[in-house]
């Protein structure tokens, strides 16, 4: 016995003498403490040597440790590297904690206000919340104002509704999307976009060209994506007043809350009010409408980064109402009479949506999302003797799988859509109703060979039950010539159906008789819109006496197969008829973006349209469309003082060539327009106080130089005769627009 | 003897475990040097170009090359040989001379000088 006890002495001194010289320790997962598993093959290792160790299936690890080594690093793929500080021999237990690629992405997104990625295959520029608050008002249709990719419209005479358009076309031929939501779509499609209040809106992508299948079929000329301030990242609490001497009164209030460590909460308020009456040009109609809104939205965020769930619920009711039309009408007296003519609009929309996403601990390429929103829009409307109400109510699901076909440089999406639209509609008591419900599975596969080329390529089929069952492909590429180069290229095709009256509203403002050309299609008697649009760009990044700057050249063009031809160029109708013949948009733009010093940035853009319809009365240029346009945006910034501290001035001027006027030549002679409209430019500055991280103060002038269309309403002396028209409108309505407010936060 | 025929045994429990059944998505992390962001995209390009590399990130800060790789087609030894023949040394492997010779002269991780150039660009 005693040789064994001796023996085993022996046995033991070596590995008592050399454990003088070890660390044991133990690497634990934060996530799952509760099952006790160490983390099996964690990378140990004194940092700036090469002594490492990995950790066995337990978590334990042994490392040879000297004096001069003090700094031990920690690493597991998908988790944070940690570094801790040793000192002594004592073991040590030590919990990493997962990676949170969710967060990274909100970060990288605050680099610069406005971005044209050199990285992405697509053509996308994002706009970030710094450069929304350049835009002075209000809503999601007016921060494209500093924006030469988007033009800004206004709709018509009446309602002060500004429509957007890119690559030359409206806003119905893009796919607008709200969190990669469809949501301005359908009966929404005119005020929908003045229905977000600007505050909200954290960033917005613009994408050109085809786009991706993901969201849909829908998108023609380009996509655009709003993101919403989150709760997590939002500030605690925000306000913001506006006030303008347009008499427009906004308030939005934030209020976001931290219920637990993976539940947020966040009320968002936006009132807006005009109730002062405006007559500017004193042709007896309102300059902009009276109007009045509440929208209030709750979200909850839910973010699980160690099991890697995420999810988003989101609760909206808005109520808007607009009155429109002689400064003395009385809603509850003049309807339908025909003494004084005037309008109004009600609107009230419900809106909610849950997104799910998941991401797969142990592959972080491999993920799934899982959308689904509901929707009921009703408009209840009238404008003198005619009527429009229409009610939407919308469904709209998704289901998207993300994962790599053997490596990370070949990755795929793909998914189901399933949408449900049940429209009622009424014009002048006619009854339009009609149900729209679609199916659809995608595809799309990315290609980036890690160095200058990158593809995506997608195809959706999708059943519809009045489009019928279509092909929709997609492709975008990427090419990188030489440094800070990138070329461009894309193609897809889009389709939606028509819904000619409420893209159209503004033709109730007016006596133009309402005139389809059925063809015995399914919706309105007409045939679904059918395009495909081909593009090419050019990013250039070039540094000039040592400064960055960026030169940009896009060329694009749609072409439709079929097209639902909106045709005023007869002034007693509005005419809605297939295409027949040849229909396209030739958009070129080129766009120069330089930081003349850290302070100092110049933005410049020249963009030519060529759009052409094959009308009735043969080809035509699209009206109220100028073929030049010039923009120019300058922003400056003082340097920051102590508590951020700082003046910001920014400075827009739009030069805007002349547009075709639809054909007037019938009406009697004083109510003839001419052809063309003369170009004019617009100019608008803000100056912005930063007093400190907490408070801050712009004022702000619009179309500085009071530029005004001349007579916007065409017989505004008889609103009830035959030759009333309020929807020729090609220039500012109100003139000069005075504005100021306030920012008010805590983080 | 029972007692060393225990301990012996325990000790050979020990090493049994090491003898792990091959995984499809193994994480496994290499030190590899290298300073800038231009070395990241290099090293990680080389990592996923080689066979059975599905994911590769490389830490700038900790130099750590995190992979998710598939134990059938590759190991840690494959993977760097291949990172250290685009210039970047790892901990088992060192790149050949006149490879890293010719990396941009700004990636010049071995030169105490850059090293220090980037470490105050950085702060």
């Amino acid at each position: 016995m005693k040789r064994i006890i001796v023996i085993t002495i022996f046995l033991f001194l070596p590995l008592l003498s050399f454990s003088q010289e070890i660390l044991t320790g133990m690497i634990m997962d934060k996530n799952n403490p509760k099952d006790n598993l160490g983390v099996f093959g964690a990378n140990i290792f004194w940092l700036n040597t090469s002594v490492g160790a990995t950790t066995d299936e337990k978590g334990w690890f042994k490392i040879p440790y000297k004096k001069n080594y003090n700094k031990l690093v920690v690493s597991y793929v998908g988790y944070k590297t940690d570094t801790l500080v040793i000192t002594d021999l004592e073991p040590i237990h030590h919990f990493i904690t997962l990676e949170n690629e969710l967060e990274e992405v909100t970060l990288k997104s605050k680099k610069k206000a406005t971005q044209r990625s050199f990285i992405q295959t697509q053509n996308v520029f994002t706009v970030n919340s710094e450069e929304l608050l350049k835009a002075a008002c209000c809503n999601l249709a007016e921060s494209f104002e500093t924006n030469p990719s988007i033009d800004v419209n206004f709709s018509d005479a009446l309602t002060g509704t500004r429509q957007i358009q890119m690559l030359g076309l409206k806003s119905p031929y893009l796919l607008i999307t709200q969190e990669n939501i469809p949501s301005i779509r359908g009966a929404a499609q005119v005020f929908g976009l003045t229905f977000t209040p600007g505050t909200w809106v954290e960033s917005i992508q613009i994408t050109k060209g085809a786009g991706s299948v993901i969201n849909g079929y829908e998108s023609i000329s380009g996509q655009i994506n709003a993101e919403l301030v989150k709760p997590l990242t939002d500030k605690r609490f925000f306000l913001n007043a506006y006030g303008s001497l347009g008499g427009r009164l906004e308030l939005n209030t934030h209020l976001n809350h931290k219920i637990s460590e993976k539940w947020q909460t966040g009320v968002y308020i936006h009132g807006d009010y005009r109730g002062e009456k405006f007559d500017r040009n004193k042709d007896g109609f309102l300059d902009n409408p009276l109007t009045n809104q509440i929208n209030v939205m709750n979200r909850w965020q839910y973010l699980d980064s160690e099991k890697g769930w995420v999810s988003f619920i989101n609760v909206r009711y808005m109520n808007d109402s607009k009155q429109t039309g002689e400064n003395n009408f009385n809603p509850n007296l003049d309807r339908g009479q025909t003494n004084i003519w005037g309008g109004e609009i009600d609107t009230k929309r419900f809106e909610s949506s849950l997104k799910l996403g998941y991401v797969f601990p142990e592959l972080p390429f491999q993920s799934f999302g899982f959308q689904f929103a509901y929707s009921n829009h009703e408009q209840d409307s009238y404008f003198g003797l005619k009527t429009y109400d229409i009610q939407h109510q919308s469904i709209y699901s998704n289901l998207l799988f993300n994962s790599i076909i053997g490596d990370t440089r070949n990755k795929f999406s793909t998914g189901f859509n399933f949408t449900y639209d049940a429209y009622n509609e009424f014009v002048n008591l006619i009854n339009f109703s009609r149900n729209e419900n679609s199916f659809g599975g995608f595809f799309e596969y990315a290609y980036d060979n890690l160095d200058n080329f990158s593809l995506t390529a997608g195809v959706r089929m999708d059943t519809h039950n009045l489009l019928g069952t279509f092909v929709t492909p997609r492709i975008h590429l990427r090419f990188v010539p030489w440094e800070k180069g990138v070329l461009r290229a894309s193609i897809g095709q889009g389709r939606k159906s028509a819904n000619i009256f409420a893209e159209n509203q503004q033709l109730f403002a007016s006596s133009r008789q309402i005139d389809i050309q059925s063809s015995g299609g399914e919706i309105y008697g007409l045939d679904p819109e059918v395009a495909w649009n081909y593009g090419v760009s050019y990013l250039q990044g070039f540094n000039l006496f040592d400064k960055k700057g960026d030169i940009s050249l896009d060329f694009y063009r749609t072409h439709f197969q079929n097209q639902v031809v909106v045709d005023w160029e007869n002034t007693e109708r509005i005419s809605f008829y297939n295409l027949e013949g040849d229909s396209y948009a030739n958009s070129f733009q080129t766009e120069i973006n330089y930081f003349i010093n850290d302070y100092l940035n110049l933005r410049l853009a020249y963009k030519y349209y060529d759009i052409q319809t094959d009308y009735t009365a043969g080809k035509l240029s699209k009206p109220l469309t100028p073929n030049h346009r010039f923009f120019a945006n300058i922003s400056y910034e003082t340097k920051q003082l102590k508590l951020n501290n700082q003046w910001k001035f920014d400075m827009t001027f739009n030069l805007i060539g002349e547009q075709r006027l639809p054909n007037t030549s019938m009406n009697p002679i004083q109510y003839q327009l001419g052809d063309y409209s003369k170009s004019y430019s617009l100019f608008n500055l803000q100056i912005t106080k930063v007093f400190s991280k907490k408070f801050e103060l712009y004022v702000g002038g619009e179309n500085l130089t009071n530029l005004k269309q001349k007579n916007p309403i065409l017989a505004a002396d008889n609103p009830f005769g035959a030759n009333f028209d309020t929807t020729i409108i090609y220039a500012p309505i109100f003139g000069r627009m005075l504005y100021s407010g306030l920012r008010f936060k805590i983080d | 003897m029972k007692k060393i025929i225990l301990i012996v045994c325990l000790l050979l429990i020990g090493f049994s475990a090491e003898a792990q059944k091959k995984k499809k998505n193994s994480k496994v992390s290499i030190e590899v040097d290298g300073v800038c962001m231009m070395c990241k995209k290099r090293i990680e390009k080389a990592a996923l170009n080689s066979k059975g590399v599905k994911f590769a990130s490389w830490d700038l800060k900790t130099h750590q090359l995190s992979l998710i790789i598939d134990e059938n087609k590759t190991d840690s030894k494959i993977i760097q040989q291949n990172v250290a023949a685009v210039g970047h040394d790892t901990r088992g492997v060192r790149a050949k001379d006149h490879v890293y010779n010719q990396i941009d002269p700004c990636c010049k991780y071995r030169g105490k000088k850059i090293v220090d150039a980037h470490e105050k660009a950085e702060n």
